[in-house]
């Protein structure tokens, strides 16, 4: 069975900076697949080549037999392919269910809007206190757990998460790691780009280690926190 | 004291028009960041085709909103998706120069065509006033208020209700977010400047009883939309309506009491405390 996202020899320059050297990756249906590596090597450029914010200069992006390259950003959503980007990015002058509102835009996840609102505001209580709230006077883990949520309203078939843990509490860390592991569980496949290195590994079935724009490393979770070379480079052991 | 009032009442009926041009302008900003320099000339040709439907149909000015602002909308979307859909990437100066050309074309093809000959649309009421307890009030600026006033609240529902209007303040607010969600930036750019360019239209009609109507009467809308909109905070609709009423009644109050000479000054003295003391606008934080 051929995988649901592959990613093949991606290169990428900003302008005249080589950011991104042949990079591959690939993701099966029902993953939680991790990319993890430090800042400024290349994981959101990763990302935003995926959802065509960026133009690559070569390589392929295949998802389910389509050729994202081809495509514009708001197709790649239509296909199922949805980032919750770096930084939450939540619209600030939207309350929490306007924002969520927004995250079944596309026609057809209109249909199953209310309940995907409500399933939501399961996963995510807090957000249900605040739901008439505008986005922008939430808290930092607030707004991410707004953001994944906003990200699950169309049901994706593949849910691209840019460091959910970035600049959240250490017990609010755990939380939206459980989260993702029962977004994953029921039955959405997962990549997940951290700089936490320890807590996304424990989730992920596989991961890749990305070293200023190429791929080093890759392995299934617990090989990767068994390894020696990660163990040095980010558990600090 | 009834001299107050109607001076007052006076200016934010004509504030209301502000309103409309100064809404177009803003959300033509919010979309694109882009300041559309040819938002009066788009009154301007808003005032022509109202001049030619009631010349050459006799339709009434103000129906007539109902045909122009569809007429503009069309024009708006062209002009969006041949030319300004393709500065959006542009350095700014750029974005400035394309749109103050398309003033400068749209004022020249107009003088060209229509001479630059100065022509008034005389409607039966043109300068009648209605007497509520003392306080005269013309009539068409009546009818041209309340029609205002319908078409902003149609288009505060069709922000806020829609999925298409979210869709536009999503846009707005977060262009690259908005295209995580499956919006496609580019249409919206579309529909904004059409939108724009429609209440630019609407607004050219409903001023076309109470004003001259000649090829360079843009200048002096784009120059008074621009402030209601920096007055408002750039990208607020809230604050432009807002600024509408404010530089009406600002500017009738200032002829009143000062002189009609120096309304204008007035209304620039206004503009320059605001940016001394509140550079982001009234409402400068907030955006749709
Ligand atoms: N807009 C940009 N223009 C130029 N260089 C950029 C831009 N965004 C990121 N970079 C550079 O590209 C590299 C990779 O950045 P990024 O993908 O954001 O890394 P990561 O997400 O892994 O922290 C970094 O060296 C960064 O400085
Ligand atoms: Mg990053």
């Amino acid at each position: 069975m051929s995988p649901l996202l592959e990613m093949k020899d991606l290169d990428f320059a900003y302008g005249d900076v080589h950011v991104l050297h042949g990079v591959s990756l690939t993701v099966d249906k029902g993953e939680i697949v991790t990319l993890v590596g430090s800042n400024g090597a290349g994981k959101s450029t990763t990302l935003r080549n995926i959802s065509r914010l960026l133009k690559p200069r070569s390589g392929a992006i295949v998802f389910d037999g389509h050729d994202l390259t081809r495509l514009s950003p708001h197709a790649v959503v239509e296909l199922g392919v949805v980032q919750v980007p770096e930084g939450r990015r939540v619209f600030p002058e939207m309350t929490v269910l306007e924002n969520l509102r927004m995250g079944s835009y596309i026609k057809s996840a209109r249909p199953d809007r209310e309940k995907n609102i409500e399933r939501a505001l399961a996963l995510f209580p807090r957000l249900r206190e605040r739901r008439n709230q505008l986005a922008g006077t939430l808290s930092g883990g607030e707004q991410q757990m707004l953001a994944i949520g906003r990200g699950l309203m169309t049901k994706p078939r593949l849910l691209l998460l840019d460091e959910p843990s970035l600049g959240l509490s250490p017990l609010l860390v755990k939380t939206i790691f459980d989260t993702i592991a029962e977004i994953n569980a029921q039955g959405t496949t997962v990549l997940l780009v951290e700089q936490n290195v320890f807590q996304s590994l424990r989730i992920a079935h596989r991961g890749y280690v990305l070293e200023t724009g190429r791929m080093v490393l890759s392995g299934s979770g617990q090989d990767l926190l068994g390894n020696e070379q990660v163990k040095a480079a980010f558990l600090g052991v | 004291m009834a001299f107050f009032l109607q001076s007052v009442l006076s200016g934010v009926l004509i504030g209301g028009i502000y309103a409309l041009i100064g809404i177009g302008l803003t959300l033509i900003f919010g979309v694109m960041r882009i300041i559309n320099f040819a938002q009066g000339e788009l009154v301007m040709v808003g005032m022509y085709v109202t001049f030619f439907l009631f010349r050459l149909a006799g339709i009434d000015p103000f129906l007539s909103v109902l045909l122009t602002m569809p007429a503009l909308f069309v024009l708006g979307a062209i002009l969006q998706s041949t030319l300004i859909n393709r500065v959006l990437d542009a350095l700014p100066q750029n974005q400035i120069l394309l749109t103050i050309g398309i003033g400068l074309v749209l004022s020249n093809t107009a003088m060209l065509v229509f001479t630059s000959d100065y022509r008034i649309l005389s409607t039966s009421y043109s300068s009648s006033s209605v007497a509520i307890s003392g306080v005269h009030l013309s009539t068409p600026l009546l009818y041209c208020f309340a029609i205002t006033v319908v078409i902003t609240g149609a288009l505060y529902w069709f922000l806020i209700r829609t999925d298409t209007g979210c869709a536009i303040r999503a846009t707005a607010q977060d262009r690259e977010a908005a295209q995580l969600m499956g919006v496609d930036v580019r249409r919206m750019s579309v529909l904004a400047f059409g939108l724009g360019a429609a209440l630019a239209g609407a607004a050219g009609a409903l001023v076309s009883p109470t004003y001259y109507i000649y090829p360079q009467v843009g200048g002096a809308f784009t120059l008074k939309a621009f402030v209601v909109v920096v007055l408002g905070g750039m990208g607020s609709i809230v604050g432009a309506t807002l600024g509408g009423v404010i530089i009406g009644t600002a500017e009738s109050l200032a002829a009143a009491y000062v002189s009609s000479g120096n309304k204008e000054m007035v209304v620039y003295v206004l503009f320059l405390l605001v940016l001394l003391f509140k550079p982001a606008g009234l409402l400068g934080k907030s955006r749709m």
